[in-house]
């Protein structure tokens, strides 16, 4: 069982009580509160606005607030959000920022946009053939327009000084995760996948600088912290987006832990800095977000998000790949059986979980079970 | 719109046998390719594709994926949910866009839907038009073992700023130049610019052609009903690139007028009119039969009117056929022209593309405006499964439509799977619909 860490334990009171956060930052600072989509919004522009980017997420509770809005068989993830506005838990957002990323998420954009106040609804049209050569000028000239907008909105110019401190913040806090994430390649990792998911979902909805301290004062502890916990099985997880800790619980409690990872949520959040070459940021800002760890909506005509994954599995040692997809999903769907063979290639097994808004806990505990003795067999015999 | 019981002259159209021989004999030429005797290069992709731009390799054929799922759908429900069942067998989760589910079943199957075995392209050839398009061929591309490439089509937004349209032109036209390049560097071809003018003149004059097919259905009565019309607009799906097509929408278009002129009306007893929204569920058109006992003809959807685009749209002003490009000055003259013609055109006139990517007012709007120049009296919404990209802001439509005061219906199927439609359930909620606008089964 983990000592309870105080800096952990300030994370996680964070990301339960995400919304009282953002409302005191609000207030303390007396600037605004951005609600963004996804990760492919190119939040360290708004940082350079003076605003605080948050990353909206659902609840997992069952809810049928959305029905009149968004048609059932769209995301669970996209409807949770929308459910969350709906219900008037992010009432504090001054404006909402999407990005050109899935039409699942898109829509619950529209419908906030449509229904519920907000002092602006802003728009990124984030190509998807980021393979291209012609989507550097392109996203470019769009991060142009954005930033625009964000200087109508404010009144206040975003200068080059400002956005180099803000790339530089952001950077800052990327290394930092990757820091905490390379001390999960050893042998008796310092820290769970859940404490991660934990240090990664409060990342998305902090002031970087803070979540930089306490990333700093979270690493100082982690260098003596000793886990009393066999790790048991090192896996995984693959999908979109996640933040189910109950389910990370369960899996870290039967005799795993979650060493790395590759969703939404995650390492794709962070895993690229932004290189800045020449004087244009917005540029540099712009290759960072083509390049960076692909969503499978833009992973072609080739594929480049596999061999990341297959890397990770090498780097971080993993035994095991739990696929957790969410329902609905075209994108990840379409990803899978090729996705699996890669893995199988690799000698690695997947097991195959369809996520919800609430997933079936127990039953998903007999199949982790299971898929782990089956990645233990080798070592019975 | 009067609920008295009514009586047109009918009669079936003309130009119905010339519309399915054209498209019988573009899957017989799709199946001829692969043999020797009728070697040509064979493209696969999807239609909402840059299907003419291949024109400038020369003598080629374009396999699209989702009239060919549709038509198998429609033809043999039973082989589609056997498709549906390979292609989950294969890792594929039964969520997925059913066209996609039922393309793959197929070739996992190796069987096309017209006879023999399942047509394996040269290469693939794609536009990125919804979530699912570039991945569905760059599965099947790995799966066939050929090479594969895709374009990003980003369509305007409802509100796109004019810097905003410039720069969605530029990356699109781009995109369309380098597919060229690509399309040399993998079959060693020469490409004749000249072709692809040709190609994209055609796709332009067809388009239009058909949105002023549509534009006459606005008539009452309506001269053309939804299921016609599905034998219609799938020739500008195909092959809109090509003469033939043109030649087919000129012979449709003096039909209409004369139809129009002689009130002559697809439904004879037309005393309610409804727009449709979505695809169809094809395995089960005869909803839209079943319709016509009440006295409803369903003149026309944003589906079929819009898949291939040639609409002039500006929100509370007008909707209207766009006009073609080389009958507005605009230099046709080499490749790039024709590459920005054809991204200027799928950008400004493509609303349905428009409306898959995005909901909210704009997309309302659209809809309550169409409902208003064709003078219908109600939107039956397919709450569509199996399309994702149809499917979008449905919910939202509704909502708008209902607050106006307009008659509004919803069932939910899939366009592709059967499995999926629960048909006594949907001839209920036609049925509770009818008797919401007070119509009632016209007596033979």
């Amino acid at each position: 069982m983990a000592v309870a860490i105080s800096t952990l334990d300030k994370i996680k009171d964070i990301v339960q009580n995400r919304h009282e956060y953002a409302k005191e930052w609000k207030a303390r600072t007396g600037r605004k509160v951005l609600g963004v989509f996804c990760t492919y919004v190119p939040e360290e522009i708004a940082y350079a606005a003076g605003m605080l980017p948050v990353r909206l997420l659902g609840s997992h509770e069952p809810q049928d607030v959305t029905e009149p809005y968004l048609f059932g068989m769209f995301c669970p993830f996209s409807r949770d959000v929308l459910a969350q506005g709906l219900k008037g838990r992010y009432d504090y957002l001054n404006g909402i920022a999407a990005s050109h990323t899935c039409m699942h998420i898109n829509q619950s954009f529209e419908s906030w946009s449509l229904h519920l106040p907000v002092e602006r609804s802003l728009f990124v049209s984030m190509p998807s053939h980021v393979q291209s050569p012609r989507a550097r000028p392109f996203l470019t000239a769009q991060l142009e327009l954005f930033k625009t907008q964000l200087e109508e909105w404010t009144g206040k110019t975003i200068t080059d000084e400002d956005l180099d401190r803000a790339i530089d913040v952001y950077n800052t806090n990327r290394r930092l995760m990757w820091d905490v994430y390379n001390l999960r390649k050893s042998a008796n990792p310092p820290i769970t996948g859940l404490e991660t998911m934990y240090v990664a979902l409060a990342e998305q909805m902090m002031d970087k600088e803070e979540h930089n301290q306490l990333l700093r004062e979270l690493l100082e502890e982690l260098k003596t912290r000793k886990l009393d916990r066999n790790p048991g099985a090192r896996l995984m997880i693959v999908g979109s987006e996640d933040d189910d800790t109950e389910f990370l619980k369960m899996v870290e409690n039967v005799g795993a832990t979650i060493v790395v990872d590759d969703h939404c949520t995650g390492t794709r959040y962070f895993w690229n800095e932004v290189e800045c070459i020449g004087d244009n940021r917005l540029e540099s800002l712009a290759n960072r977000y083509l390049d960076r760890s692909p969503c499978p909506n833009r992973d072609w005509p080739a594929r480049r998000r596999f061999p990341l994954i297959g890397q990770m599995v090498k780097d971080f040692g993993v035994q095991g790949v739990i696929i957790i997809q969410q329902k609905f999903c075209d994108p990840h769907e379409a990803d899978i059986p090729a996705l699996t063979a890669f893995l199988k290639k690799g000698g690695i097994p997947t097991l195959f979980l369809e996520f919800d808004v609430t997933v079936p806990v127990g039953q998903f505990r007999i199949r982790v079970e299971a898929f782990l003795e089956t990645i233990g067999q080798e070592d019975l015999f | 719109m009067s609920k008295e019981k009514k009586l047109y002259n009918s009669k079936p159209f003309d130009s119905w046998k010339l519309a399915k021989e054209l498209r019988a004999n573009h899957y017989r030429e799709i199946a001829e390719s692969r043999t020797d005797a009728g070697k040509k290069l064979l493209i696969g992709g999807g239609t909402e594709s840059m299907i003419g731009l291949p024109a400038g390799l020369g003598d080629y054929v374009f396999f699209g994926g989702e009239p060919y799922a549709a038509s198998f759908s429609a033809g043999d429900p039973q082989g589609a949910i056997e498709c549906m069942e390979a292609t989950e067998s294969f890792g594929l989760a039964r969520d997925l866009c059913s066209y996609f589910r039922n393309y793959v079943g197929s070739l996992l199957l190796d069987r096309y839907y017209f006879g023999g075995p399942f047509p394996k392209a040269d290469f693939y050839l794609q536009t990125h038009f919804c979530d699912t398009h570039a991945k569905w061929y760059q599965l099947v591309s790995e799966k066939v073992g050929v090479p594969y490439h895709s374009t990003d089509l980003l369509p305007y937004r409802w509100d796109e700023t004019e810097d905003g349209k410039k720069q969605k032109v530029e990356y699109l036209t781009g995109q369309l130049l380098d597919a060229i390049d690509w399309m040399v560097k993998t079959t060693g071809r020469v490409y004749e610019d000249e072709l692809l003018i040709q190609a994209v003149k055609n796709e332009f004059r067809c388009t239009s052609l058909w949105a002023q097919c549509a534009v006459l259905n606005q008539n009452v009565p309506a001269a053309m009903d939804e299921k016609s019309m599905y034998s219609f607009y799938i020739l500008a799906v195909l092959i809109r690139h090509r003469p033939e097509a043109v030649r087919f929408y000129e012979i449709l278009l003096d039909e209409m007028k004369d139809r129009v002129a002689n009130h002559i009306a697809a439904v004879p007893t037309e005393r309610f009119r409804l727009l449709h929204d979505s695809q169809p569920p094809w395995y089960a058109l005869h909803i839209f039969r079943y319709l016509e006992k009440f006295g409803v003809a369903c003149v026309g959807a944003n589906y079929e009117y819009g898949l291939s685009g040639g609409w002039d749209y500006k929100e509370g002003e007008y909707l209207r056929p766009a006009v073609p490009p080389q009958d507005r000055g605009v230099p046709l003259k080499t490749r790039e022209d024709a590459c920005r013609a054809l991204a200027q055109w799928w950008l400004d006139y493509h609303l349905l593309a428009r409306g898959i990517r995005f909901s909210g007012p704009g997309k309302n709007n659209l809809i309550v405006q169409t409902i208003k120049d064709w003078n219908c009296d109600g939107l039956m919404i397919h709450l569509n499964r199996g399309c994702e990209g149809l499917a979008t802001g449905q919910m939202e439509v509704r909502l708008a439509l209902t607050e106006a005061g307009i008659p509004v219906m919803t069932y939910e199927g899939n366009v592709g799977d059967p499995r999926e439609f629960d048909e006594p359930r949907t001839l209920a909620r036609i049925d509770a619909f009818m008797e919401s606008v007070g119509l009632d089964i016209i007596e033979d």
